[in-house]
């Protein structure tokens, strides 16, 4: 990204900040057997999902909510989110961008995500969320002529059901944890994605989601499956307007890379954090997990900016032999941000290689930690992994913590564990001064070159969303 | 186009600089010398804006405003250029990028024609050139890895692309090889005009061989207790600080 974009974004205030006035078709808030029935027909999914869902729900019911991350915030009262919502306007898809209703085209240009440029320019296919249905999917035709799947989880569940019921679940069952139990059980809509055996799909794919409904859970559900030898990039990206309640988030995302398969998951994440104080905000609770058969690779890149509280560990199960699990991440957390964010890396199969590269950012009071799992099972021979966590301090007021936890049940493991720490010093922010650079982007430039390991694993057109989203949270950070 | 009267200073509260006077025309070269901790870093951060260094009396005017007034970038942005004694690093950011945001800053503020990426890139590779530095510098982090010469030189070559109406180094010889010095001085000596002022802190005269001044001052104990031509210099080199100041030199 320019400079200059980086010093208007820095002065902007958060300009994700407005939302919209859509009519929407909102549940009452609360959740019950019968709410997930409601939304189940509502959706007119076939008994085994229905069935599939109530399973979750009744796990779920049983599970305590964890409290071992590094974290504090009041109770979740799960009987005051309303768990489903969706755009009226929507109930006949629109077959083109002329079709949508303005106010959500307006909403989108305001967010600077111009669809008809997207169509045209970046041969990027869009799978738009708004709140918790999909609104249309672009350039389908030319996916399917690759053989490509890329629709709704909704429509997969009505037209690929044997996809659905092979893949969804395996690789995050519904009761691994207590956010992917409720989601299991409410998920209201999110990505599909199938890549036939050797096909290299012919363009990024993304989505965009973004929160509307006050006190809507947003309960996302994305299944990306591989098959052998081919090759993906997925891409998501989301802003939310400003709120003063809470909001909700439990996202499922599972990627099986199927053996030789690549599957590269980039993630730019932005929701609204909440003020200096710590009023409003995202409370982001995602479970992501990969499945890397022999030879496969699955990459995670994720730029988290947003949200009051994240709890997120993008994970890879190496299963197979020689596969490889990579994670980069870039966290910032402001005001009174707090994020537990970091990865699982599970070797389980022969010369499996994983590499972590997390960057922290922290500034005013907010805390930032990293959590990592490096698990080397007794029969992954040769497992290698490379961990690199760097810290960096804008202030004294901010927090960063690294959690590093390594099983190592096989000595041929080669582990390695690289930590830093460090702060913007005055001496740097001298140099930028007395050269003209004035302190707002002098931060940004000394943030962005921090970050710089992680921004060159994003895909090009990415990069820059993600050099925006970082400046918008910077706003603010400098005395 | 410098005006300093009668300026005293404190770094961290403590005074360094008590009573200096002096005063730099366009054209001239003026060389700071001075025994260790005798404050001579003190002014040049003083007059540059950076944090911790504080006026506590007197005046410093860059063409006729007074520098306390301005933040550092705003020094920066009038056409106030300090080469560091001891350049900091800025890893992950690039050479280039720094560049780019330094000059784009500095040429607007001061009205002039902004350079796109590729005259940029033409005048990066020719500064770097003059100096001796790789064109693959321009790619590295901003001094990250660098030695101390080269560090010395990528000052250099910023100042040389920056055009400063008056530019402080800081000690810019030390710890530079013969060559090194010759090839910084050239590029210092390349900036000689009768519009720009240059001032040359320096500990040993070894520079002014090579940059020949047009005034040497001798700064003691916060103020400037001696002043003469080039061959004060000398002199000094001769006689050791002890001559002026009466005391052992410690360095
Ligand atoms: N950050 C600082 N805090 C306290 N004292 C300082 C600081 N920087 C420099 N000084 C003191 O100020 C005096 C002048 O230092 P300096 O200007 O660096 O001298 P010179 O450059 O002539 O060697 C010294 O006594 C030094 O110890
Ligand atoms: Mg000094």
């Amino acid at each position: 990204m320019s400079q200059a974009e980086l010093d208007k974004l820095i002065r902007s205030n958060y300009e994700a900040g407005f939302s919209t006035t859509v009519d929407t078709e909102t549940l009452p808030p609360g959740l019950s057997e019968e709410v997930i029935r409601f939304l189940s027909a509502k959706k007119e999914e076939p008994e085994w999902m229905l069935e599939w869902r109530l399973d979750s729900y009744r796990k779920w019911q049983e599970m305590p909510s964890p409290g071992w991350a590094h974290l504090h915030h009041d109770p979740i009262d799960f009987n005051k989110v309303s768990y489903y919502s969706k755009p009226k306007s929507l109930d006949d898809a629109p077959k083109s961008l002329d079709e949508v209703d303005p106010e959500l085209l307006a909403t989108y240009e305001k967010l600077g995500i111009p669809l008809h440029e997207q169509e045209m320019l970046a041969g990027v296919a869009v799978d738009v969320v708004f709140d918790s249905s999909s609104v249309f999917t672009t350039f389908k035709e030319k996916l399917w002529e690759a053989g490509v799947i890329f629709c709704s989880i909704s429509e997969a569940i009505q037209n690929h059901p044997e996809l659905i019921k092979k893949y969804l679940g395996s690789v995050v069952p519904k009761g691994d944890n207590f956010y992917a139990a409720l989601n299991s059980a409410v998920f209201s809509d999110g990505s599909f994605v199938y890549i036939p055996k050797g096909v290299r799909c012919p363009m990024e794919l993304s989505t965009y989601f973004r929160i509307n409904e006050a006190n809507t859970g947003q309960f996302e559900r994305t299944l990306i499956i591989a098959d052998e030898g081919s090759h993906v990039s997925y891409l998501e990206g989301c802003t939310a307007p400003q709120r003063d309640e809470n909001q909700l988030h439990a996202a499922v995302v599972e990627l099986v890379a199927l053996p030789g398969a690549e599957i590269k998951y980039s993630t730019v994440q932005n929701w609204y954090p909440g003020d200096e104080n710590g009023k409003g905000g995202i409370y982001n609770f995602v479970t992501k997990r990969g499945v890397a058969h022999d030879n496969s690779k699955i990459s995670w890149t994720q730029v988290e900016t947003g949200s009051a509280i994240t709890w997120k560990y993008p994970s890879v199960i190496l299963r197979g032999d020689n596969s490889i699990g990579e994670f980069y991440s870039v966290a910032l957390t402001r005001h009174m941000q707090q994020a537990d964010t970091g990865t699982k890396m599970i070797h389980l199969g022969k010369n499996t290689k994983s590499t972590i590269i997390s960057k922290g950012i922290s500034a005013g009071r907010s805390s930032n930690s990293y959590r990592g799992l490096v698990r080397i099972s007794p029969r992954a021979e040769n497992a290698r992994n490379f961990t690199q966590c760097d810290s960096l301090l804008l202030g004294d007021t901010c927090g960063a913590h690294t959690f590093p936890y390594i099983e190592s049940k096989n000595p041929s493991a080669t582990i390695e564990h690289e930590a830093t720490t460090s702060k913007v010093s005055d001496d740097q922010m001298f140099l930028c001064r007395q050269r003209g650079i004035d302190p707002e982007k002098a931060v940004s430039m000394i943030v962005n070159g921090f970050c710089k390991e992680v921004f060159k694993e994003l895909p090009m057109e990415f990069a820059v969303e993600a050099g925006k989203l970082l400046e918008v949270s910077l706003e603010g950070a400098v005395g | 186009m410098l005006e300093i009267r009668d300026l005293h200073a404190t770094v961290a509260d403590k005074p360094i600089l008590k009573g200096l006077n002096l005063t730099i025309k366009p054209g001239e070269v003026h060389a700071i010398m001075g025994p260790n901790g005798s404050g001579k870093s003190t002014l040049a951060n003083v007059l540059a804006g950076r944090d911790n260094y504080a006026i506590t009396g007197g005046e410093a005017l860059f063409e006729g405003k007074s520098l306390a007034e301005l933040e550092p970038e705003e020094r920066a942005q009038a056409g106030l250029f300090l080469a560091f004694q001891y350049p900091v690093e800025i890893p992950g950011v690039s050479n280039m990028e720094f560049l780019k945001a330094a000059l784009e800053s500095v040429r607007t503020a001061q009205g002039k024609e902004e350079w796109d990426s590729v005259t940029l890139l033409r005048q990066a590779r020719a500064a770097c050139k003059q100096v001796n530095l790789d064109a693959s510098f321009l790619k590295r982090g901003v001094n990250e890895g660098f030695s101390g010469g080269e560090k010395k030189r990528n000052e250099i070559m910023q100042m040389l692309l920056m055009e400063p109406k008056l530019a402080l180094l800081d000690e810019t010889d030390s710890g530079l090889d013969i060559d090194a010095l010759q090839t910084v001085a050239k590029g210092v000596n390349s900036l000689r005009s009768p519009e720009r002022g240059i001032v040359l802190v320096t500990h040993y005269q070894r520079l002014l061989d090579y940059i020949v001044p047009d005034f040497v001052h001798v700064l003691s104990n916060g103020q400037i207790i001696k002043s003469g031509g080039k061959e004060l210099a000398l002199e000094l080199e001769k006689k050791g600080y002890g001559w002026l100041t009466g005391e052992e030199e410690s360095a």
